[in-house]
């Protein structure tokens, strides 16, 4: 169990829960009410979702978006011949208001142009690692006011889909480099764009090892017939693929292993790593196939219907996204990645000199170096002796 | 034609105008996309949680308010009777775990002990101040640390403070009044008349108008069930119209027609706890538990506990605007003051420095001084040993002349007297000589 979840830190020895004594009640008496009482306020209160697309322009970002909320975001961005690339990553966000059923979303989708379109993509991170921390920033500033606001308005990002190329071979440096450092601060999806122009076996072994055998527990996955996994390897590959890539390369995606909390979770959540990268395809636009109004690219071979678990793996993006783990995204942000930074920035105005005069605290800057991972702790001896001073001084 | 392209301008300007502005804009969605689920999502990480609930109870000793509890959970709490004779008012808290269908509720229900027993009732309420605000520091250390779990996090603050108030009919003591003062800014408080079968139907409506009309002249503020969500503001408005609630609470059952129900059997009659005829606990219920759980403790952290922290932060001396009314970061401020306290501490460390050092100086000089006074005073002392010496080795010495002296003329007398046995003449001339030289 990951220490940063689950046990309490050796200082809130105040904290930890008392005696409890189990009772029987005798009868009925009413306490389930409660979570109708918690439905009724979350309706009023309304939701807040978060997220940002990132990948190279042509992977069908703003497409996915509209796919995913089947509505118009954006409009399809289509550069004319004479407009220029933007010369550097710039971030745009677009909030919307949706309802469904009485239930109020407010969506905030943030893009990223230009990401890994220049030809030196050196550090073409940063400006979203700073645009993250900036909304970290954000919240920690409410949080810390003296007289705060009853619901502080959240606009972190809760989850961040990374679109890999369909290349077919292994993740390119540029993703690797950008998922070590992105994997430790939000949530990261990792999602295989454009995925109509692999075959379901090339999209197998994009996604898994090298070398398989019928009958493994990769044959017996969900939807995927037996029959086409097991046809033998038409596109033998020689390099190891996404899953493999990122375990060398200790990137944890969402759901992260070290944050499950039990064995419903595990369970769970194994099925979803199993499947990640999904192999997505985005459209907007519907078509009719067979006296069915569906949403899909129509090509000279055939229609690929998007929300069609035998074509692409959109319905899994979309089940894991809005429908299953949604809360599970935003509380990880709140409880894991929100407390690394606040842990990060409160840590750094002491390790600084004690001069006469302080520093500066109020801008964060923008290439804020990753914390360690939910794992580990930065300079836990100071941590604690600072935490002492605090109650000393300060009560 | 004309008039349709007169028409569709306005309208493309309008939606241009639209897009132009960057705030929120509600989007019509043209299928389903599912996150209706949402509200359920949430529960179900609740239910994982589980729930916390603390119910501060305050009344005289053996006025009901165990069995109040224990009738309300419908379990037996373990519990004894507590004595009259405490000197101090203690609280005392007990934390119970009840689980119902898949919701776990992580109980603490906190007594006051031997409230109102002492002869002099001047400190009785302290406690109990004290006690809500050592939760609400618990919880605001907790929240100030740099490395925190609020999500694992116990928490202890008070939701519901049930003041039970005795049945007199007339109105309420001074003592009740004090006490609901000085709680009312900390905690949500509903009162309750207790053993409320020993007043009758018409002296308990006149009795509840009392007691309102005392609370609300002096001010005290007592909780009032929400009323702003249309599902449950009408009955949340109905029951404010009860409070304060008269109860009774048994937890023994009495067979009454072909069902055994929980009542007091007197020998004129059996009071039913559910019968809300008989009195108002199955409304206390309802309220407390199966419609306001979830606002109470949303009260209480997002005002009881938001006031503690802002007085307790002020208190330090952090505030929100600089000298200019610019915003300061609390981290500018906490620094800033840091920054002072540990120039304080440097100049008061050198200042003891400096202190020491010239005490150090001043016994130094003293111990000189005496060290020179004793160098002195031997010196003088072995002067005057010296001549003494001095003298007594002349008196010695003349001493020792007169006894060689005398001893030379005794020798000399003695030798005269054997003189007179020797030859005379020549010997008389020799004796003369003899002495004359001896005189000389």
């Amino acid at each position: 169990m990951d220490p940063l979840r689950q046990s309490p830190s050796p200082s809130s020895s105040r904290a930890s829960s008392p005696r409890t004594l189990p009772c029987e009640m005798l009868g009925y008496v009413g306490i389930e009410a409660v979570l109708d009482q918690l439905k009724i306020k979350a309706m009023k209160m309304g939701f807040e979702f978060n997220i940002m697309v990132v990948g190279q322009s042509g992977l069908g970002k703003s497409t996915m978006v509209n796919t995913l909320f089947k509505s118009k975001m954006w409009k399809s961005t289509m550069l004319g011949l004479g407009v220029p690339t933007p010369q550097t990553l710039q971030l745009q966000s677009v909030t919307h208001v949706i309802e469904e059923s009485g239930v109020k979303l407010k969506l905030t989708v943030t893009d990223t142009p230009g990401f890994g379109d220049q030809i030196n993509n050196d550090k073409c991170w940063d400006p979203i690692l700073g645009y993250i921390n900036e909304q970290y920033e954000q919240y920690l500033q409410e949080e810390i006011l003296i007289t705060r606001q009853r619901h502080i308005p959240d606009t972190r990002v809760h989850c961040c889909v990374y679109f890999v190329p369909p290349t077919g071979h292994c993740l390119r440096p540029l993703d690797i480099e950008f998922l070590q450092r992105l994997c430790r601060t939000v949530n990261v999806v990792p999602v295989i764009a454009r995925a109509d122009s692999l075959t379901i076996e090339e999209r197998e072994a994009f996604r898994h090892r090298v070398i398989w055998a019928p009958g493994t527990s990769l044959g017996s996955v969900g939807v995927w017939r037996g029959g086409e996994c097991t046809g033998g390897l038409r596109s033998p590959v020689c390099g190891p693929q996404i899953q493999e890539n990122l375990k060398t390369h200790g990137i944890e995606v969402y759901p992260q292993k070290c944050l499950d909390e039990d064995v419903n979770d595990k369970v769970l959540n194994s099925k979803i790593r199993e499947r990640i990268p999904f192999a997505v395809v985005g459209a907007d636009r519907e078509h009719i196939v067979n006296g069915r109004c569906v949403l899909g690219r129509k090509t000279k071979w055939g229609i690929i219907e998007v929300e069609n678990m035998a074509h692409c793996e959109f319905p899994l993006l979309r089940d894991l996204l809005i429908r299953s783990h949604l809360q599970d995204l935003k509380d990880i942000t709140h409880n894991v990645h929100y407390e690394n930074y606040r842990i990060f920035r409160l840590n750094e105005s002491h390790v600084l000199p004690r001069g006469p005069g302080w520093v500066n605290l109020a801008p964060a800057p923008a290439s804020v170096p990753a914390p360690a991972g939910p794992q580990a702790t930065p300079g836990p001896p100071k941590v604690c002796r600072w935490a002492k001073d605090n109650s000393d001084e300060e009560f | 034609m004309a008039t349709k392209t007169a028409h569709m301008s306005p309208q493309v300007f309008d939606n241009e105008e639209k897009q132009k502005k960057e705030t929120t804009r509600s989007l019509a969605m043209s299928g389903h996309v599912g996150f209706e689920s949402l509200p359920d999502q949430l529960v179900n990480r609740s239910i994982q949680q589980g729930f916390c609930f603390n119910i501060l109870c305050v009344g005289e000793t053996g006025i009901g308010k165990s069995t109040l509890i224990d009738t309300l959970f419908n379990t037996n709490f373990e519990d004894h009777e507590s004595s009259h004779f405490y000197p101090h008012v203690r609280l005392k808290a007990q934390t119970y775990e009840l689980q119902e269908s898949n919701v776990r509720l992580k109980l603490t229900i906190v007594n006051t002990v031997g409230f109102g027993d002492q002869i002099n009732k001047e400190e009785s309420y302290q406690p109990i101040v004290d006690y809500i605000d050592a939760q609400f520091e618990a919880y605001l250390q907790e929240e100030l640390k740099i490395k925190r779990s609020l999500f694992n996090y116990h928490d202890s603050r008070i939701h519901v403070c049930l003041y039970f108030i005795s049945p007199t009919g007339h109105s309420l003591k001074t003592l009740d009044l004090l006490t609901m003062k000085s709680l009312d800014s900390k905690v949500n408080i509903i009162p309750v008349i207790a053993k409320a079968d020993a007043i009758s139907k018409t002296e308990l409506q006149k009795f509840k108008v009392k007691l309102m009309s005392e609370l609300v002249s002096n001010g005290v503020q007592i909780y009032q069930f929400p009323t702003d969500d249309e599902t449950i503001a009408k009955i949340n408005a109905s029951m404010n119209g009860h409070l304060p609630f008269a109860v009774v609470g048994s937890m023994d059952e009495v067979k009454v027609g072909n069902k055994m129900v929980k009542a007091r059997q007197y020998p004129w009659g059996i009071v039913q706890v559910e019968n809300e005829n008989h009195c108002d606990f199955v409304k206390l219920r309802e309220m407390l538990i199966c419609t306001n759980m979830e606002d109470l403790r949303d009260e209480t952290h997002t005002r009881h506990y938001e006031l503690y922290r802002r007085r307790k932060l002020e208190e330090t001396g952090l505030t929100d605007t600089g000298p200019e009314n610019k915003p300061l970061s609390l981290q500018e401020t906490y620094e800033a003051k840091r920054h002072e306290f540990y120039g304080e501490r440097q100049r008061k460390e050198e200042e003891m420095k400096q202190l020491f050092v010239q005490r150090v100086k001043e016994k130094e000089a003293v111990l000189k001084e005496a060290e020179r006074e004793l160098q002195a005073k031997f010196e003088h002392l072995k002067r005057v040993h010296q001549e003494e010496k001095l003298r007594l080795e002349e008196k010695r010495r003349l001493l020792e002349e007169e006894i060689i002296a005398f001893s030379k003329k005794k020798a000399t007398s003695e030798i005269y007297q054997n003189q007179p046995f020797m030859t005379p003449g020549g010997n008389v001339r020799k004796d003369k000589d003899r002495k004359n030289s001896s005189f000389m």
